[in-house]
C-alpha cells in the first residue's frame, strides 16, 4: 500500500498517495471517479518509478471543490497541486478528467512538466462526432461503470466498500466525484485546451482504449495535431475509456516504455 | 383554506403508442409530434379554462414553467400570466414559478414579476422553483454542480432588486451588475408573497422557514405518497419553533368530480391514463445528474427509499408513489384503478370529493390546495364540467376550513382600487 499524506491546496485538504523510487517523479491525475482506492495500474507503475497520486478536487481524498467556479480556478488548483508536491519537473500522467487538467498544466506551466502522458483526455468536443453524455445516464450503480469500462468489475473492485465503512458514505463519494467532473466539464467536456496546447513542447504519449465509448478516436487526433512537441500515439486493445482500470498491465507497460525511451526536453 | 386552479398545459395529441415508440416526453421529445396549429387551439382553450376557473370562484389560478416538455406547454409562464391579468379581475395569479437560475441576468425575473404585479393590481404570487433536472440541466444547460448556488444567489438578487430603494451594485459569484434599479417595482410591499415549489429536501424546508416563505409540494402522486413529505415538513417546522399555520404549505392534487361516483369513474379514466401513461414517460437518464441533489438530500432520500421499500413489501402495494419525485414517476401506476387506489386522483361525487379533500387538508395540514381539474388530454368541456362541479358543490363545503384559527399571511394584498380593462367592462355591460 502507498504512503499517504495530506497537503493543503488553496486552503483545502488534498490526499497524496506515494509509492516507489526514482527520479523524476511520476504524478498521476486520475480519470472520472478518481481514486477510491490504490489501483493495480499505479502498483505496476511504482515498480520502477516514484509515483505520486494527488486527489483532484471533489474526487475521493479531496472533498472540497465547490469553491471552484471557473476553469481558471481549476487550472490554478492543478498547477498548485504539482507545485506543492515539490518535485518538479515531473512526468505528468493524466487520464480522462485528469487528462484535461494535465494538458492545461503542460500548456500553461510547462516548466513543471518533464514528459506528458494523456490517456483519453477530456477537453475537446466535436458536434459532428460527439462524445457520450456522461451526466445523462440512467440512475443506478451500474450505468457509469458500464459506460467507462469494458470490464466494469474492475471499477467495482476499485469502489468496493471497505469493511466497516457506511455504503451510503461511498455512494455520496461516488456522486461527488461525478459532480466534480461536471463542475469542470459540463456539458461537453470542452475546455478549449486545444487552443492552448501548442504552448506545450513536451514529449507526449497519447493513449486511448480501443473501445472507448465516451470519447471518439478523432479527439485524440486533435490533441496530436495541437501539441507542438514529439507525440507518440498508442491504443490499448480491448480497453474502454479508463484503460488504467480495464488493462492496468498493458497501460503500465506503455507508459514505462515511453518514459524510459524519451529524454527530457 | 384557499383553492387554486392549476394548469400544466399538456400537449393532447401524443400517440397511443407513445411509450413504445418514443424514449421520452421531456428534453428530446420528437418535434415531429408537434402540430403548432393544435398548440394554437390548446393555448386558447387552456386560457379559456383558466379564465373559467376564475369566473366560478377559485381563489387563484396557477401556471408553471417547463422546457422541451410534452405535458407542459409553458416555457414562459409569465406570458400566460400576463394574459390572465387582463382577462381575470379578482383571483390571485400564482406563477409557480420562474426557475431563477435560468435567467440571465436574474433581474429579468424581478422585472417581469413586477410587471405582472402592476398589471394585475397586486395579485401576483411569486413562485421560485429550482426547476427539474430536465428543465435546468438538460434543456437549459445549467451546470448541475452550480445550479443551487446560482439559484440562491439569483434569489438574493431579485429580493434586493424589489426592496432596496437605491440603485445598487450586486457583486455575486455568478452575477455582477453595476447598476441594479428595476422599473417597475411590485405593487405589493415589501414584495409579493413568495412560494417555493420543492421536493422533500430538509434544506428547502429550513430555507422557507427562515425566510417565511410558503413551501409547496407539487407531486403528481397525490395525498398518499405526499403524506410522508408533508409530515417531514411539519416535523421540521416544530423543530424550528414555527407555528403549524397550514398556510405555510401548498399541495397539488388531481381531482375528478362527477354528479355521481359512477359518472366520475367513467368520465376521467382516459385523460388520467393519458397523463400517467404518456405525459410521465420520461427517460430515466434525465432524472438524476450528479450534483442536482445536495449530499444531505441524497442521504435523506436513500434512507427514505429504504423505508419506502420496506413499507411496500409489508403492504404489498401495487405500483408505488416513489416519494413524489420525477424519478419516482418512472415506476408510477398507469392504470385507472391503481391511479385511484394510490390516491393520485381523488374522484367521486361532490360529497365524496369534499370529504376526501377535507381529510387530506386536515391530515397534511395544507391551507393552499392547488387543484388539477384539467389533466392529460381532457377536453375543455370536461375540464369546465369538473371545474364547475368543484366550484359549486365541493368548494362551499371546505372553503371555511382553517379560517377560524389561522390567518393566511402569504396571500396577495391587491390594491383596493384596481383598473378594469375597457373590453371587460363592455362585456360585463353587454351581459
Amino acid at each position: 500500500m502507498p504512503e499517504e499524506r495530506e497537503v493543503r491546496i488553496g486552503g483545502h485538504p488534498v490526499r497524496v498517495w506515494e509509492q516507489g523510487q526514482g527520479a523524476p517523479a511520476t504524478v498521476f491525475f486520475a480519470g472520472i471517479g478518481g481514486l477510491p482506492s490504490w489501483l493495480p495500474f499505479l502498483e505496476r507503475l511504482a515498480e520502477t518509478r516514484r509515483v505520486l497520486a494527488p486527489s483532484l478536487p471533489g474526487f475521493p481524498g479531496a472533498p472540497e471543490f465547490r469553491h471552484l467556479d471557473s476553469l481558471l480556478d481549476w487550472i490554478v488548483q492543478a498547477v498548485e497541486t504539482v507545485e506543492t508536491l515539490g518535485d518538479a519537473p515531473v512526468d505528468l500522467v493524466g487520464s480522462s478528467v485528469g487528462g484535461a487538467l494535465a494538458a492545461e498544466v503542460a500548456a500553461l506551466a510547462g516548466g513543471l512538466v518533464n514528459r506528458l502522458v494523456l490517456i483519453a483526455p477530456f477537453g475537446a468536443f466535436d458536434a459532428g462526432d460527439p462524445s457520450a453524455d456522461i451526466w445523462a445516464q440512467p440512475p443506478g450503480p451500474d450505468s457509469l461503470p458500464n459506460l467507462v469500462c469494458e470490464n466494469p468489475e474492475a471499477w467495482k473492485a476499485a469502489w468496493a466498500v471497505p469493511e466497516g465503512d457506511d455504503p451510503l458514505d461511498w455512494q455520496v463519494l461516488h456522486s461527488r466525484s461525478v459532480e466534480a467532473a461536471a463542475r469542470l466539464l459540463f456539458p461537453f467536456g470542452d475546455t478549449g485546451v486545444l487552443r492552448r496546447l501548442p504552448r506545450s513542447r513536451h514529449p507526449t504519449l497519447l493513449v486511448r482504449g480501443e473501445r472507448d465509448r465516451v470519447l471518439p478516436a478523432s479527439y485524440l487526433e486533435r490533441f496530436r495535431e495541437a501539441l507542438a512537441g514529439s507525440v507518440n500515439v498508442e491504443v490499448v486493445e480491448g480497453a474502454g475509456h479508463l484503460p488504467e482500470l480495464d488493462a492496468p498491465d498493458a497501460l503500465a507497460r506503455m507508459v514505462h516504455a515511453f518514459l524510459a525511451d524519451q529524454q527530457a526536453p | 383554506m384557499k383553492n387554486l386552479w392549476f394548469h400544466l398545459m399538456p400537449y393532447k395529441d401524443l400517440p397511443d403508442d407513445f411509450r413504445e415508440r418514443h424514449p421520452s416526453v421531456w428534453v428530446d421529445i420528437d418535434a415531429g409530434l408537434l402540430d403548432a396549429g393544435r398548440v394554437h387551439q390548446h393555448y386558447n382553450e387552456y386560457l379559456d379554462e383558466l379564465e373559467y376557473a376564475a369566473e366560478v370562484g377559485f381563489d387563484g389560478v396557477c401556471c408553471n414553467e417547463h422546457h422541451q416538455n410534452g405535458y407542459g406547454l409553458m416555457p414562459s409562464p409569465n406570458l400566460i400570466a400576463a394574459a390572465l391579468t387582463r382577462r381575470t379581475s379578482s383571483p390571485a395569479i400564482c406563477v409557480m414559478g420562474n426557475s431563477l437560475a435560468l435567467y440571465n441576468p436574474p433581474t429579468r425575473v424581478a422585472e417581469e414579476f413586477a410587471m405582472l404585479d402592476c398589471m394585475s393590481g397586486g395579485r401576483l404570487i411569486a413562485g421560485f422553483p429550482v426547476g427539474t433536472p430536465m428543465d435546468t440541466v438538460f434543456a437549459y444547460g445549467r451546470n448541475p454542480s452550480q445550479l443551487r448556488e446560482r439559484y440562491y444567489e439569483a434569489h438574493d438578487l431579485v429580493m434586493q432588486a424589489w426592496q432596496r430603494p437605491e440603485t445598487f451594485s450586486f457583486h455575486g459569484r455568478f452575477n455582477q451588475l453595476r447598476y441594479v434599479n428595476v422599473w417597475p417595482r411590485p405593487v405589493q410591499t415589501p414584495h409579493p408573497p413568495v412560494w417555493i415549489p420543492g421536493g422533500g429536501s430538509v434544506e428547502t424546508w429550513r430555507w422557507c422557514a427562515e425566510r417565511d416563505y410558503v413551501y409547496s409540494y407539487l407531486s403528481y402522486f397525490g395525498y398518499k405518497a405526499g403524506a410522508a413529505t408533508m409530515r417531514g415538513f411539519w416535523d421540521e417546522m416544530d423543530r424550528l419553533g414555527k407555528d403549524r399555520n397550514p398556510y405555510r404549505a401548498g399541495f397539488l392534487q388531481f381531482v375528478a368530480v362527477g354528479e355521481t361516483e359512477k359518472e366520475a369513474l367513467e368520465l376521467y379514466r382516459v385523460p388520467a391514463e393519458y397523463f400517467y401513461g404518456r405525459c410521465l414517460h420520461v427517460n430515466p437518464k434525465w432524472a438524476s445528474p450528479a450534483g442536482y441533489q445536495s449530499e444531505a438530500t441524497m442521504r435523506a432520500k436513500v434512507q427514505s427509499q429504504v423505508a419506502l421499500a420496506a413499507a411496500r413489501s409489508g403492504a404489498g402495494a401495487a405500483g408505488g408513489g416513489g416519494g413524489g419525485t420525477k424519478k419516482g414517476a418512472m415506476g408510477a401506476a398507469r392504470e385507472w384503478r391503481d391511479i385511484l387506489d394510490l390516491g393520485y386522483v381523488i374522484a367521486g361525487d361532490p360529497d365524496q370529493v369534499a370529504e376526501r379533500i377535507r381529510e387530506v387538508c386536515v391530515s397534511l395540514n395544507v391551507g393552499h390546495l392547488m387543484l388539477l381539474c384539467q389533466f392529460g388530454n381532457m377536453t375543455t368541456d370536461l375540464a369546465q364540467y369538473n371545474t364547475r362541479l368543484y366550484a359549486e358543490k365541493v368548494l362551499p363545503q371546505i372553503a371555511d376550513l382553517f379560517d377560524d384559527e389561522w390567518q393566511d399571511r402569504w396571500w396577495p394584498q391587491p390594491l383596493a382600487e384596481r383598473a378594469t380593462p375597457r373590453q371587460a367592462a363592455r362585456n360585463q355591460q353587454a351581459a
